[in-house]
């Protein structure tokens, strides 16, 4: 396996969008592959996470339009994968293997997404869609409600009174949407107080409005290359340091879903590939769909202590300048989170964070960078560890 | 080769009758049915009855519901006495009110058909659970 490195990536602005998907798709996959010094005729594979694109705009087969979107060629596969909300990250892994097990040189990977003209009761109903639907669906379980069952086992298994849970987790929220107001790419640029994330309406119990990513638009891509291209083509390659990918189960099977094994096995296949440990990583992008899930992702990717995820957000560990940086982006929480592209948007962030590109929300002589990114009810997760 | 399709799980559940998959090799039981064992990934099960018995493990109010749903109500994930556990709703007269006292509450297995959804293969079966004291 050959050593494989980022060149170029590029992003649109998260939230409504009035482009289509394959238009959202071409404005990020051609600022990549401009900021890589390179042309679509040298782009030899895509591989793309889109999630809902047949039901938000009656697209399926949608990898061959985006190609053909940007000028790839005729011997240029084209292939979108699925894995829920980590499809963007399930794309940039298959990249990956596909450039270090040497069988093409120049790959690009992305996601996009496009359903905030679809309406909540029509988003909800599609994205449920990612659970299993024969046992899950049937009950009319919704995705925010996966996470406030969630964060009702936790208060429980940690015996953290209700309240005092629903404050910490209030406080990711506001460190996100802090955060998330030094990124003009943000999909809200707006701070909030704890007061306001108590005060909106309950979405499931306990998650309320602001507990809760918004649905948004948006595209995000990569171009991955062997380390001896990239290091011709730009003055910064990122290097990818380690992957991983694991599996879950359906809740019930589950059982303890603080502890997602999904998770802990993706992340041990990253970090032993990386050859780091948690304390190595400067700088993280996290699958915060919902507050509690930063806090069990925190803890699962080996930053905190079981059960001490929620302390560590209350005292600020998780800020910019804290011990670690947290979803300097904003997050999903305050950036946005158009399902199919944020596995790639994340890779942005760490990559931007790695070249010190990132101005007001730089994290300071950041080395290696890591992104997680969850699908389904810790169905799928994806792990990628990047470093300078 | 499969012992208990999703049909023969759902049919069972419409009489409240629950039917899962012990394994013969560990003693585990699977359910709702899959083709290998939960445990230890056999494919050595017979088909076994349950309790309907069990206790809740958590629990939300839906308050935003999906195309085609009316909130209110109250999903559970449920620890049955036999050790599985299992996905389903809580048959709640004021679904609003529910607080973490849920969790621990005994509660006895029920079912309600669902059948107003789009892009299925049929019908599905749910759980639905009520509280017993």
């Amino acid at each position: 396996m050959r050593e494989v490195a980022v060149l170029g990536v590029g992003m649109t602005k998260f939230g409504p969008s009035g482009l289509s998907l394959k238009e959202l798709f071409a404005e990020a996959a051609l600022e990549a592959i401009a900021e890589s010094h390179l042309t679509s005729k040298d782009i030899q594979a895509l591989v793309i996470g889109n999630v809902l694109g047949d039901f938000a705009e009656r697209q399926m087969n949608l990898a061959p339009l985006l190609a053909d979107e940007i000028g790839l060629g005729a011997n240029v596969p084209a292939t979108r994968v699925e894995g829920g909300c980590a499809s963007g990250s399930v794309a940039f892994r298959d990249a990956f293997m596909w450039v270090a097990s040497g069988f093409y040189d120049i790959v690009i990977a992305g996601g996009v997404e496009k359903f905030t003209h679809m309406g909540t009761p029509q988003v909800t109903s599609a994205l449920a869609m990612i659970e299993d639907s024969l046992y899950e669906e049937f009950t009319g379980l919704t995705f925010p409600g996966v996470f406030a069952m969630l964060a009702h086992q936790y208060a429980d298994k940690y015996s953290i009174p209700l309240p005092v849970l629903k404050e910490r987790m209030a406080r990711v929220a506001v460190k996100n949407h802090y955060h998330g107001t030094m990124n003009p790419l943000a999909q809200f640029q707006k701070e909030i107080t704890v007061e306001k994330v108590l005060s909106s309406p309950m979405v499931c119990d306990p998650l309320q409005v602001f507990d809760c990513c918004p649905i948004s638009d948006g595209a995000a891509a990569v171009v991955l290359a062997s380390r001896e291209i990239a290091e011709r083509k730009v003055a910064k390659p990122i290097k990818v340091l380690g992957v991983g990918q694991g599996t879950g189960r359906p809740l019930s099977r589950q059982k303890d879903f603080t502890v997602m094994r999904a998770r802990l096995a993706s992340s041990s296949q990253a970090y032993q590939m990386a050859g780091i440990e948690p304390r190595h990583v400067d700088v993280v992008e996290l699958h915060d769909c919902f507050t509690i899930a930063e806090i069990v992702a925190s803890e699962c990717l080996g930053f905190f202590e079981f059960g001490k995820g929620s302390l560590a957000a209350e005292v600020g560990e998780t800020r910019l300048g804290g011990r670690i940086p947290i979803n300097p982006s904003g997050g999903l929480k305050s950036k946005g989170h158009p399902v199919g592209a944020t596995g790639c948007a994340q890779v942005y962030e760490i990559a931007k964070q790695l070249r010190e590109e990132c101005g007001p929300r730089q994290v300071e002589g950041a080395r290696i960078g890591m992104t997680d990114t969850l699908g389904g009810t810790g169905t799928v997760v994806v792990n990628i560890i990047l470093g300078r | 080769m499969y012992k208990l399709t999703h049909v023969q799980y759902f049919e069972a559940l419409k009489e409240n009758i629950l039917k899962g998959l012990k394994c013969l090799d560990c003693g585990t039981i699977t359910v709702p049915p899959k083709a290998t064992c939960d445990e230890c990934g056999s494919t050595n099960q017979e088909v076994t009855q349950l309790s309907g018995e069990g206790a809740i493990r958590t629990f939300t109010v839906i308050r935003v519901a999906p195309e085609g749903f009316k909130a209110p109500y109250v999903v559970v994930l449920a620890q049955l006495r036999e050790g599985p556990w299992l996905t389903g709703l809580l048959d709640a007269p004021q679904p609003e009110s529910a607080t973490m006292e849920l969790i621990g509450k005994k509660v006895k297995l029920g079912h309600r058909v669902v059948e107003h959804m789009k892009y299925t293969s049929g019908p599905g079966v749910v759980p639905l659970f009520s509280p017993v004291d």
